[in-house]
Order: C-alpha cells, then structure tokens, then sequence
C-alpha cells in the first residue's frame, strides 16, 4: 500500500523571516519501475513510478515535478521556496496507479 | 578451479554491463524521443544557450541513481520567473527524464534529484522563462566500467 | 670496483643553473644532506608536502615512467615529459642524481650508483629539520595515498602508517586508497587521528550533506592559511563504491568555489588546495577556480622540480612512494603571494640520516612480520617495473602468473600507478611482492569474456586515460594485458582507440563473438571470488624461480 509509505523530509530552517529561501530535502521509498525490463519469463514488467510531485506551503504551491521512468528508485528531491507565511509544508507524490503518498512539515515565519 | 561466468562475475570489468542492470534485459525501443520532447516543450522555438547550469558528475558513481541540479539565473519576480525547466537523457532508452515546474513562490529555480543513465550521454535542460523564451545548457556524463585507477 | 659513495663524489658536474632549488647540491653531486636541505629560505610561510606513500615505510627503487603521455592541451607539457626530454626541459644533467631520481634513464645502472630513495625515517629528519629552521612558518601537509599497499599496512588495516605519519605531525590530510579501508574502518582512523582529513568533494548519498571537514584555517607565522582537502573525485568509480556505499565524490568544482570564498571570508590570507585530482585535472581547474594561490597536486606520481604556475596559482608535485618532500616558501603579504621559492627535496636514502625516533617506530611495526616478508620467493634477470602508460615488466610477471596459475587465455592486471621497481639479478622477496599487489579487494577471478567484450574493457580504460578533457579522466594507467596484444591510437575519440587485438598464443585476432578465459584481479565487485593475487604471483614465481621478462611489448602507441 502506496498510503502507508511515510516520506523522510528535512528542512534547512524550521523558523524564517519573511523572504528567507528555505530548502527542502525528501526521500521517499518507491521501486520506480520503469516499464523497460522483461520479467524471467520475458513479459515486460509494468511500469509504476511516481509520477507527480508537489510541494504547497500553507496551501498554496511552491514547486512541482513531472517524473519519469529515468529518475531514480527511491526518489530524492530537493528545492527551494521563499518564505512567506507560517504553515504546513505538504509533500505529495502521485504513483501511476493513482495512490498517493504525502509527508508534512511545517515552517513558522517571523 | 571453478569457471565463474555468471553476471555478477562478468560485471566486475564489464562495460556495457551497466546498461544491463539499469534497463534490465532489453526490450526494442524507438529511438530515443529527446528531440521530439524538446520540441513539443519549445513549441518549435529556439532555446538560447546561457542562464542555465546542469551540475552533474562528469563520470557516473552509478549509472542508477546520478545526481542531478539543475539552477536557472532569474529574479523570480511576478514580472520574470522561470515557469519551468525541462531535463532530457539524449542516450537512455526514452529522452524525458523530470520537468520541474516553477512560480514567483519558489524564490530561487533550482531542484536536485537523482536519474538513471544507461550509457555515457548528454543530459539537456531546457527553461521556459514566463515570458515565453527558453534557454538551454547540456552536460555529458561518462558511464564508466570501475577498477583500474590508482 | 668503486663504491656509491665514491662515485657519487667522482661525477662530474655539467649544468650550470636548475631550476628551483636543485642547482648546486644535485649537478655538483654532493650528494650530502646539508645539499639536499640547503634552501634559501623566503617568506612567512613554508608548506611541506608528502603524497602517494602507499605505505612505504622504507626506502624504495622506483622507476619513473617512461611512457607518460599527454592528451588535449596536456599534450607535451610536464608532467608528461619523460626520460631526456624531461630532464632537458630543467638542464638536468644525465647521469646525476637528480637525473636518477626523476627519470627513467639508464635507470638500473644509477640505481646501483645512487641507491634508495625514501623512508619516512629519512622524511622525519627533513621535515624536523624544516621546522627547526622555520619554527612557527611551518605547514606540514599529507596529500593522501598514504594508508594502504604494503603488507604491513594492508594487516594492520593502515595503522602502521597512521601511528608513522603521526610523528610527522601533519596539519592536515586528504585521502584515496585509505577509502579501500571501507567507511567504519576511515571514521575510527579519522576521529582519533589528531588533526583534520579533509575533502570538500565527498557527500553522504542519502541526504547530499558533507561528510567530511571541508576545510581548516591554521595561523603559520602571522599568516591565516586556509587549507581545502580534494579527495579523488574518482575514488567510487576507481575503487570499490560497495566498501564506502554512502559517501559520493566528484570534482563538485562550484563547492570548490564556494569553499574558497568561505576561507577567505573567515580570514585566509593564503589559500591552499590539497588536492588528490590529479595533475591535469587540477591544471584545468586553476583556470576555472579563482582564489586559490596553491596547488598541492597527487594521485598522478609526477614530480616536477619547479612548480607550474596557472595564473596566479602555484602547482606543486611531489612525487610518490616517499621519494620526494616539497617545500615551498611562500611571502604571504596583503593576502597574496608577493615572492616563492621551491625546492623538491629528493630523499637519497644513503645521504640522509634516518631520524631515530620515526626508525624505532618503523622497526616496532615491522618486526612481527620482517622475517616472512624477507623470505626470498625468486629471482628476476630484469628491471621490473610498473610505472608508466601501459604494460610494465613487472605487470608482464603479473600477468603470466594469472595465466599459468589461473589456466587461463587472457589476463588482466589493473594499471595501478605504484609498485616498487627491482633491479636485474635482484632477489624477489615476498615484501615485493605485497609491494606490488597489496590492497584489500585481491581476489584474483576467471571467467569468460568475448573478444568484443575485451576490446569494450579496453576502449573503455582508455577513455579513463586519454579522454581529451581531464575531467573525464580518471587517473590510473592502462589495464595491463597479458596473452594478447593490440595497437592503441591515443588520439581518436572514446571506443575508436582500439585495434589489432590478437591472441599472443595463437597470433590470430580476437573473434568478436568468441568466449576466451580471461583472469584478473582487483575486481570492484563484491562478492568476486579466488585466491588472492599475491598467492598466485609468489606461487609462480616459486614454480619458476627465475623470472626475465623484456620491454614489454605487447602494444603497439600511435598517434602520439
């Protein structure tokens, strides 16, 4: 079950002032299959990859990303925002399958 | 003595054998779509050379998981932004590798993610700017067999 | 018959003005350790530099390539001059010491004349001899390679260099092969080691985050010296990646300028690179990074008599297996480099005094094992050799033992840059054999490998060596190869490099889709399996005895 993964995430600053560049750092663990291997019996294997991701602060989005096969199993992203308001920082992935996994950390802004 | 002819064996000074583990046992491709995938994300336009930088390894530690950054020079004002930035493999089986969508919000263009290199290649980053010019950089990495240094 | 000593006395000298600070000592052959010390000292800040031990406590025979070429703009320029061209780009003349110590010239016969060079025991006499002169001024700097291939670095896991290096007092160190040691092993070194191992360029590959100590800053005669460690960029590619999985290297040449920024903002008046990228790397990158205003170069084994100036970035190459400590003095003033004076000390071991407290502790650490490693195993009739571009004698030794040991058609030797030489009618102990082959992935594998796939391998290789861009090089010589021969045109690009590839048994090509037996060593896999390789060259060795391979042959360099 894709839900129950739990994404690692780290943020450089958990408290900024307002106008900071704040770094995100997130791991999550996903085979990343490519759809490009045949299986022993020489069946192609289906792809399923992460193929969405976004970044919202506060609920509105900072950043996002298309992926496709050729990025890594166990995604790793990592990007920037500008601080703006205190808030969650939500990261979602979406799998090819439609499921979802999602992380949260928060930001305060002074 | 025994003969050791199996794969794990034959990749300790295998070449190609990094294509292999990456891509698993082939399956036939088109070829690689790279040109194609800039054009439809170009809309046909020219992309200039300049303002953005592809930070890879020259030579791949694992042609599985290569890091990757790739940063665009911009104000990232509501005025003139990085909207976003396309990264292409011209070598792997399939050209897209990630887009990386952007706003005023992001402060800064620049995202970091590890990709999977079948071959030595080129890695291409395009940017589309808000204002709906592009620019573009490219960076080849070498995927090397290992040993024999020192 | 004469003795050294007398003949070092009796030859004349020629030259008239050395670079640096060879002139007198080394042209007129006084071959005293007043000479070899003396330095007309400059400046506020002296650096000294060692690199590329390789766990040579003692003092060795090596011999320097002659084969040593050149790609891209490093085409012709030091330091891939070898032999006479070397030596008549600095006047040096032929037949003196220095000409010993630097080329390969006539390399047997003034080996018997000048004797070994290097020992650390020797090395602690000029770097204690340095300081006693130069006081506080004194930077003392290990550019790595320090750790591993001797025997008695390889049992005891690097300590015995650690605990001999110790006594030299470092500032700071950067590392390669201490990398073979795996990562537990480096982390217990380096916490307890007393001062900083360095490396901007290496990152843990979860979460992209320095995983060593960038830089230091360190005050030397009134001068804040800003010190950045460069491990081999290549370590993971080089080396095993599966004893250190979570650290990432690379040239990571924009931390590198980040880096050098930072130093200078927190106060480096003098900002040094002690580097282990290689000569040609860090020549590319002296042009791309301002702000650095020394070199300190390694990895590659050249030693050069006079720095090379970049800009306005001084190189220095110090040579390898303890042959050579540089001192380079430096006038530091407004926060740059007003005036230097450099000398590459060669350590004749005959003329230099051991120091008793480093000897003791050589002896302490090589007595529970002198015995075995005296053992003679066999002869050679030869100059053995490794050193240079492509086969060596001693790979040529290496090589027929996988083939005769391991049964098989093809053999394979990694294009390691160190390994002591040993003169013709010389005894082979067992200790020069670990010299040549001790490292902790030894396994010595058979398996098949088609023709096209050799040709893959070698091409390949080549690319790591003759790449026209340093970046894209990595550093070590050629793969050796034994029971066959090919042609090698140095100047065409990645995978065209590479013909004639011929069976030396049969004299007929290679077929492409032919399966042939190739043995090999050094593998970066692991899980690779077989006897170690040391086994299987003391094993033939002792079947044979004798041993008298000739200029190795076996490829053919075009393009040059």
């Amino acid at each position: 079950m894709a839900e129950a993964v739990k994404p690692r995430i780290k943020l450089d600053k958990k408290q900024a002032k307002k106008g900071d560049l704040v770094e995100v750092k997130a791991l999550v663990s996903h085979i990343m299959e490519s759809g490009q291997r045949r299986d022993s019996a020489g069946n192609t294997i289906p792809r399923k990859i992460l193929s969405k991701f976004t970044c919202t602060v506060n609920g509105k989005e900072v950043f996002s990303a298309d992926f496709e096969p050729a990025v890594s199993a166990n995604p790793y992203i990592q990007f920037k925002f500008r601080a703006q308001e205190s808030g969650p920082v939500i990261l979602t992935w979406v799998d090819d399958d439609g499921s979802k996994i999602v992380g949260q950390d928060s930001i305060t802004v002074t | 003595m025994t003969l050791l002819s199996n794969r794990r064996q034959a990749m300790a000074i295998g070449a190609g054998t990094i294509v292999a583990t990456i891509i698993g046992p082939s399956i036939a491709f088109a070829a690689n779509d790279s040109d194609d995938l800039i054009k439809k994300f170009t809309g046909g336009k020219t992309a200039a050379e300049g303002r953005v930088k592809l930070d890879l390894p020259e030579i791949a530690e694992n042609g599985n998981t290569v890091p990757m950054t790739v940063m665009v020079e911009s104000p990232m004002t509501e005025q003139s932004y990085v909207a976003a930035v396309l990264v292409i493999a011209d070598g792997n089986p399939r050209g897209g590798v990630a887009t990386f969508h952007f706003s005023p919000a992001s402060g800064v263009a620049e995202a970091n993610t590890r990709i999977r290199l079948a071959t030595t290649q080129n890695i291409i980053a395009v940017a589309k700017m808000n204002d709906g010019s592009f620019f573009t950089a490219s960076k080849q990495v070498k995927v090397t067999i290992g040993g024999c240094g020192g | 018959m004469i003795s050294r000593r007398d003949f070092v006395q009796l030859a004349a000298a020629t030259a008239a003005v050395l670079p640096g600070g060879w002139s007198r000592a080394l042209a007129q052959q006084r071959l005293t350790q007043a000479e070899l010390l003396r330095f007309n000292a400059v400046g506020n800040v002296t650096l000294v530099h060692v690199s590329d031990i390789h766990g040579q406590l003692l003092p060795v025979l090596f011999r320097e390539p002659s084969i040593n070429l050149g790609v891209g703009d490093a085409k012709g320029q030091v330091p891939h001059l070898t032999g006479r061209a070397l030596l008549d780009l600095y006047k040096i003349p032929e037949g003196s010491a220095a000409a010993h110590a630097l080329s390969s010239e006539n390399f047997a016969a003034l080996a018997k004349s000048y004797g070994r060079i290097g020992g650390l025991d020797r090395i602690a006499t000029i770097v204690k001899a340095i300081r006693a002169e130069r006081g506080d001024r004194v930077v003392m700097l290990d550019g790595g390679d320090t750790w591993q291939n001797s025997y008695t670095a390889l049992h005891s896991k690097g300590q015995d260099m650690v605990d001999c290096m110790a006594l030299l007092k470092p500032d700071a160190m950067t590392g390669h092969w201490e990398f073979t040691l795996g990562e537990a092993r480096v982390k217990e070194i380096v916490e307890k080691l007393g001062f900083p191992f360095l490396a901007q360029n290496i990152r843990d590959t979860e979460w992209n985050e320095p995983a060593f100590k960038p830089s230091t800053i360190i005050e030397r005669g009134g001068v804040k010296v800003g010190i950045i460690g460069q491990a081999l960029p290549y370590t993971a590619i080089a080396n095993p990646r599966w004893m250190i999985p979570n650290w990432s290297f690379g040239i990571r040449e924009d931390d590198l300028r980040k880096q050098v920024e930072l130093v200078r903002k927190d106060g480096a008046q003098l900002v040094v690179l002690l580097s282990h990228n290689g000569f040609d790397v860090d020549r590319k990158l002296a042009g791309r990074v301002p702000g650095i205003d020394v070199i300190l170069t390694a990895h590659t084994h050249d030693a050069l008599p006079d720095v090379v100036k970049v800009g306005k970035t001084l190189l220095v190459a110090s040579g390898s297996h303890g042959k050579f400590v540089s001192r380079l003095d430096l006038d530091v003033r407004d926060g740059e480099v007003k005036n230097h004076r450099f000398k590459l000390i060669p350590v004749f071991a005959d003329a230099i005094a051991p120091d008793a407290e480093m000897a003791a502790k050589i002896r302490a650490v090589r007595a529970p094992h002198e015995k075995m490693l005296g053992e003679t195993v066999g002869r050679t009739e030869t100059l053995l050799y490794r050193r240079g571009n492509f086969n060596g004698t001693l790979d040529d030794v290496i090589c027929d033992a996988l083939l005769a040991e391991r049964d098989a058609e093809i053999a394979l030797s990694p294009g390691f840059r160190w390994g002591n030489s040993l003169l013709p009618g010389q005894d082979i102990t067992r200790e020069d054999i670990y010299n040549a082959t001790a490292i902790t992935y030894p396994a010595s594998y058979r398996m098949t490998m088609t023709g096209a796939r050799l040709k893959e391998v070698l091409e390949d290789v080549a690319d790591n060596l003759f790449n026209p861009d340093p970046y894209y090089q990595q550093g070590g010589d050629m793969v050796r190869i034994g029971g066959a021969s090919y042609t090698i045109d140095v100047s065409k690009p990645a995978g065209g490099r590479i013909s004639d590839l011929t069976s030396r048994t049969s004299g007929k090509p290679l077929e492409p889709n032919k399966d042939y037996v190739v043995a090999g060593w050094a593998s970066v896999n692991e899980g690779t399996e077989g006897p170690p390789i040391w086994d299987v060259v003391m094993n033939h060795i002792q079947k044979k005895r004798v041993v008298a391979p000739t200029e190795a042959g076996h490829v053919r360099v075009v393009g040059t």
